[in-house]
Parts: C-alpha cells; sequence; structure tokens
C-alpha cells in the first residue's frame, strides 16, 4: 500500500552514504564476480578435460584379450572328475587378436537404440624404415569419419582434415615423434615394414599429436582397409570395437551385456577411467566452497554496514514509529536497503564475472595437449548467472534480515525518553 | 470491564482512560501512574500540569499508543486500543494521533516538506500530488512554507518544532498530543502555536493535549488536568 515511500527513506538512506554503501555493494561485486570466474573458468576446464579424455575414449571398448582357456580338456574328462587337478606351464591357446563374428556384431549393435555409433579398429604391428634404421610402432586403422564423428579424431590431427585421410587410401597420418626422428614432411612417403615381412609405402597427409610422447613416437593412423592389408588378414579382421553411447551413464549396463550376449571382452569408460570423475567432483566442490565462502563475507559487509545505519538511524526510527509507520514498514526499509546493495552489487558482479570471463577466453594458453585449443577454455553457460543472481539475492537477504528486524523491535519510547 | 461498559456510550468522548496503571521495575517497582481516568471531549483543548517526574510523559506516551505496557484500557472514539497488535496500532497512530514532541523531531536527510508529507505519504489515501498540496498548506498555516525546500537540518529551532506541527496535521487526526511542543520557544512563537492550536480546536474540531510547564499556557486552553504523584489531583 505504501511500498513506495518505504523504497524511497531506503534509498534516501543508501543515498546520504554513498561511501559505505558502494563498499558494501563492492562486497558483493567481488563476491559474484569471483564466482562467475571461477565457475566458467573451472567447469570450461572441466569440459576441455572431458573432451579429452570422456569424448575421446569409447564409452565401451570391445576387444579379445589373449589368456589360457578357463577349462582345461582334463576338467571335462569323467575320469578325473572331483579330484584336484594341477596343471602346469598352461599355454594361451593359439588364436587371433582380433574380435570374433565382429562384423555382424557391429550391425546388430548398431541398430540398438542405446548406442549412438559403432566404429572398429584394427591394430597392426609394424617397424618405420629410413635406410637401415628400424623404429618399432603400432598403425591403427580406422574407419575416419566415423571415428571423427564419434570421437573426435581431428582433434589429434595437425595439418590435415580428416577427410584428407578418409579419401586417400594409401594415406597415413604420422605420429608427429616419428616424424621428427626420420625428419619427415607433410607430403612425404614413409616406408613400413609389416610383421608378416611385407614393405610399404605410404603417403603423409598429416601429423597425429595426442600430447603423449611415448604414444606420439610409435602410433600412426590408416585407413581399415590399409591396416588389414598390412596385418595380412581379411576384411573381418577387427582387433577393436568402440561403442558410444548416448547416455554414458549406461556404459556399464551395455558393457556386461555386450560381454555376455557374445562372449568377448568389454571393458567401459568409467571402469577404465576411475580416477576421472574425482577429479571434476573436486573441482567443483572447491569452486563452489571459494565463492560461497566470498559472498558470506560479502554478506557480513551488508550486516555490518546496516548495523551501523541503524545505531545511528535510531532517532529517524522513533519518529518513523511515532507518526504510524508499523514495525514490519521498518523492517522492510532496511531490507530493501540490503537488496538494493545486493541487487547494484549482484549486477555489477555478473558484469565484472563476465567480463574477466571473457578476457581469459581470449588469453593464450598452448598445450602440447590439445593442438586444436589456443586459448584458455571459459564456459558462458547462463545457468551461471542465474545461480550467482540468486546468490546475490540470498545472501544480501539474510545480511539484511538480522539488522531489519533488530530495528524493527526498536522502542520509540527508549528513544524518544532517552533525548 | 463493568465499568468500561457502562460509561462508554453516553458522552462525545475522543479520548478516554479506564484504571491506567504504570510501573517500572528498575530495580524495584515503583508505581509511576496510579488509577488515571481521564477523557478528552471532540474538539477541546487540554492541558496537563504537574511537577518534574510525576508521570506526564509517561501517561502521554501511553495514550498516544507507543508504550503498550500498562494496566487499564485505553479508549480513542469509543474503540478499545488495549491489546491490538503493534502493526494495528500504528495504523492508528498514522490515521487518528498526531504527536508533537518537546525536541523537534525531524528526519535530517528529508526536506522540511518531505518531512511533513512522510505519514501521509504512509497512510496512502491521497495522491502524492494531493498529499504535497496539504502538506504546503499546513505549512503555510504555520507560516514557514518559505522554508519547504530546505533540509530539515537547515531551520531554526522554532521553525522546527512549526514544521513537526505541521507534520502532525498531515492527515488531519482526530487528536493532537504534545510533550511540551513550546518548551523550546520563545513567547512570541508559543503564542503563534498557542494560537494554531486553539483554531484546530475550534474551528476543525480537534481534541488537544497538551503536557506543559507553562502556567499562562495552560489557563487559557478549557481545562488542566494537574497530576501529582502519579494521580490526577483534579
Ligand atoms: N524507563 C524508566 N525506568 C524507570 N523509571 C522511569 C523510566 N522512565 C521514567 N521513569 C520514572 O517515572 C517517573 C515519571 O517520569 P516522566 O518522564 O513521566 O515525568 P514527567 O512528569 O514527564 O517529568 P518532566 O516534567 O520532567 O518531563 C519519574 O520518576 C521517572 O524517574
Ligand atoms: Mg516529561
Amino acid at each position: 500500500m505504501s511500498n513506495g515511500v518505504l523504497i524511497q527513506i531506503a534509498k534516501t538512506h543508501l543515498l546520504t552514504r554513498k561511501k559505505q554503501s558502494a563498499i558494501a555493494s563492492l562486497g558483493v561485486t567481488f563476491g559474484i564476480g569471483t564466482f562467475i570466474v571461477l565457475v566458467s573458468f573451472m567447469t570450461g576446464l572441466n569440459g576441455l578435460l572431458d573432451g579429452l579424455i570422456l569424448n575421446r575414449t569409447p564409452h565401451v571398448r570391445i576387444y579379445n584379450e589373449v589368456k589360457p582357456n578357463p577349462v582345461q580338456p582334463i576338467e571335462k574328462s569323467e575320469r578325473f572328475k572331483g579330484s584336484v587337478n594341477m596343471i602346469h606351464s598352461i599355454k594361451p591357446k593359439q588364436e587371433l587378436s582380433s574380435v570374433r563374428n565382429s562384423l555382424p556384431m557391429m550391425a546388430v549393435l548398431k541398430k540398438n537404440p542405446l548406442i549412438k555409433g559403432v566404429t572398429p579398429q584394427v591394430s597392426a604391428r609394424i617397424f618405420y624404415q629410413s635406410g637401415s634404421v628400424l623404429l618399432n610402432g603400432n598403425a591403427i586403422g580406422i574407419d575416419v569419419l566415423e571415428e571423427d564423428r564419434l570421437f573426435n579424431f581431428k582433434q589429434y590431427i595437425v595439418g590435415a582434415n580428416p577427410s584428407d585421410l578418409a579419401n586417400n587410401e594409401n594415406g597415413i597420418v604420422l605420429g608427429i615423434g616419428v616424424a621428427k626422428k626420420l625428419s619427415l614432411n607433410i607430403g612425404d612417403r614413409v616406408q613400413m615394414l609389416s610383421s608378416t615381412g611385407a614393405t610399404f609405402r605410404l603417403k603423409i597427409v598429416g601429423f597425429f599429436q595426442s600430447g603423449l610422447a611415448d604414444l606420439d613416437k610409435m602410433q600412426s593412423y590408416v585407413n581399415v582397409k590399409m591396416a588389414q592389408r598390412i596385418a595380412g588378414q581379411g576384411n573381418n579382421f577387427i582387433t577393436d570395437i568402440s561403442v558410444k553411447l548416448y547416455d554414458i551413464e549406461k556404459a556399464k549396463y551395455m558393457s556386461d551385456q555386450i560381454a555376455n550376449t557374445y562372449g568377448v571382452n568389454a571393458i567401459d569408460i568409467k571402469t577404465a577411467n576411475a580416477q576421472f570423475e574425482t577429479g571434476t567432483s573436486i573441482r567443483n566442490i572447491i569452486t563452489y566452497a571459494v565463492s560461497i565462502t566470498l559472498l558470506i563475507v560479502a554478506g557480513f559487509g551488508i550486516y555490518n554496514i546496516l548495523n551501523m545505519v541503524i545505531y545511528e538511524k535510531m532517532n529517524d526510527i522513533a519518529i518513523l514509529k511515532a507518526t504510524g509507520f508499523s514495525g514490519s514498514d521498518v523492517k522492510k526499509i532496511f531490507i530493501y536497503q540490503a537488496m538494493f546493495i545486493g541487487i547494484v552489487g549482484g549486477l555489477l558482479g555478473l558484469l565484472l564475472g563476465g567480463v574477466m570471463s571473457y578476457a581469459i577466453s581470449k588469453a593464450p594458453f598452448e598445450t602440447e595437449a590439445i593442438p586444436t585449443v589456443k586459448t584458455f577454455p571459459v564456459n558462458f553457460d547462463p545457468l551461471f548467472y542465474l545461480i550467482g543472481s540468486v546468490f546475490a539475492l540470498i545472501t544480501t537477504f539474510f545480511a539484511g534480515y538480522l539488522p531489519a528486524k533488530k530495528a524493527s523491535k526498536i522502542d520509540p519510547v527508549d528513544i524518544i525518553r532517552g533525548q | 470491564m463493568a465499568y468500561a461498559e457502562s460509561t462508554s456510550t453516553q458522552n462525545n468522548h475522543i479520548l478516554r482512560t479506564v484504571e491506567v496503571q504504570k510501573s517500572f521495575v528498575d530495580p524495584v517497582e515503583v508505581e509511576v501512574l496510579k488509577n488515571i481516568n481521564i477523557w478528552v471531549d471532540k474538539g477541546e483543548f487540554v492541558s496537563i500540569m504537574g511537577k518534574s517526574g510525576c508521570g506526564k510523559s509517561t501517561l502521554l506516551y501511553i495514550l498516544s499508543t507507543m508504550d503498550t505496557n500498562y494496566k487499564g484500557q485505553l479508549f480513542l472514539a469509543d474503540r478499545l486500543l488495549t491489546g491490538l497488535s503493534g502493526n494495528e496500532l500504528a495504523v492508528v497512530r498514522n490515521e487518528q494521533i498526531g504527536f508533537v514532541f518537546q525536541f523537534h523531531y525531524l528526519l535530517p536527510e528529508f526536506s522540511v516538506l518531505h518531512n511533513v508529507m512522510m505519514p501521509g505519504l504512509k497512510l496512502g489515501k491521497k495522491s502524492r500530488e494531493e498529499v504535497e498540496f496539504d502538506a504546503m498548506k499546513q505549512l503555510r498555516l504555520l507560516g514557514v512554507d518559505d522554508q519547504a525546500t530546505k533540509k530539515a537540518t537547515q531551520i531554526s529551532g522554532g521553525q522546527k518544532q512549526r514544521v513537526a506541527i505541521a507534520r502532525a496535521l498531515i492527515n488531519e487526526p482526530k487528536i493532537i498530543m504534545g510533550d511540551e511542543p513550546t518548551g523550546n520557544l520563545d513567547s512570541r512563537n508559543a503564542d503563534i502555536v498557542f494560537d494554531i492550536f486553539k483554531e484546530l480546536s475550534s474551528e476543525l474540531g480537534t481534541s488537544l493535549l497538551v503536557v506543559t510547564h507553562d502556567a499562562d499556557f495552560a489557563k487559557r486552553t478549557d481545562r488542566i488536568i494537574e497530576m501529582a504523584d502519579g494521580r490526577v489531583i483534579s
């Protein structure tokens, strides 16, 4: 009914002590600003690391582990049933390292509604050859375009696009470490020796750079067909199948199901990268803990200043009450002041946070590990700005509420008699 | 209670107390108001006199509804105010009671005009423009309209007192109470204030209840309530 006059009184109180009001607002500004910067940067970093590991790693990897048959022939014999059989020096079964029935299995998996994509890999041992020098290495055959669609293959290549490899049957994306050792450049040919003794000369279309020096010194990428030829095998020779799901949370379920249904080895991403989640959640905890601490400090600033204002304004409060303002009116006057401080400080904080985040996102950040990233990763999610505003309002409301309640309880008679 | 009901109908009392009693515990219990039964009629100008410390201010705080910690009953225009909530009493004070303090109590950060407007804006029955118009009218009545735009801290004591009276008048209250409203004024200004009060009671029918030490001032009012030692003696 008369909130207008209450707001006006609150505004006058704030404007007559501009300096203190400004300092109180700045407290909120820094709290919110820091929150925005921290959370944008931290989640940006998380996103980058997710991209680095999670997006590049298959949610389920299907492979064939070479191991001894758990059921040895003696176990099947009636004669030795029930006795303790001791066999020494068991050898693994002589078999190929390829996944059995890979092509039909992939065809079936591709139809599964939970699965976003399935892509094969063929791993072949090779030697890079330069004159009489032989370097140990690994050529991995991939379905280039699918690999890029599902696992961001593009992020590992320097100097080329995935399609350059896909369009060149005899092309190779050479490990950058190998290229350095052999002084090879894009457009050159690299000579390789397969484990069957055949020689291949492939054209270098780009370099592979994962950031892991040991890997870059060994690994190169070719098309699936080429890898199968290097391995001297047919087109059903596939050593790994990478599966990407729509929902990463289903990875464990899916890997168990695949392993049971097809009798193959399957490992899910969570099991393979258990340490990863911990890092993400710890970064989140730090972000929120630091921001909340800053906001609480800002809240104390507001609390302090309002307490001071109320102490100075005892007479005014008594007059207001004597002339018909109720306790709740007085409470509103001071809560409005806190909210003004919170809103102004909070808005400036959002602005400050946004500007600083933008500056960070433009700062150069070069790393071997991710050749495609040139600046710091920053996540400009509007949700953070919403959370920041809500934080600012809640803290300032509580910081204002206690002094305001005290003001509403002031007995005008005490003040008037005290004169 | 029976007494209150039997006497509440037959008169035109604006303000009435029934057996009001007040004690302070500081550190032993002292009774400062004893069996106060007073009334003020519509349009009546009443003064309260008595020695320093006899309880005049204490009584006035109770009558103005600011002090609710008393025994007995308080009626304003036949409505029992005793026992109402703080918010309800604030509305009563805002609408029906004007209070003038001994010390000119103005809000220092606001202009003179704004100080006068404040209770009117709180009441919220009129538009801002109407309240401003009324406030200017009151300031003119009290001869301080030329000070309207100044800050409340930039005018003299006598002017402040008149501004405080203008503020008490803004909502056209049923009764105006004053605790030595002329105590800080020279005789010329005191006379001005007295004349204004007199005019209010005779022309607008506003009731007045004013504590004063000034016997000349009291003599010119309609009725004097004498107090001594927490009692009404005449
Ligand atoms: N808060 C208090 N605690 C204890 N005693 C009080 C308190 N306020 C007033 N008194 C006592 O109550 C009595 C009445 O005080 P009050 O202020 O009503 O006197 P008064 O008649 O207005 O005097 P004066 O003419 O000097 O203003 C005094 O004896 C005073 O000491
Ligand atoms: Mg007194």
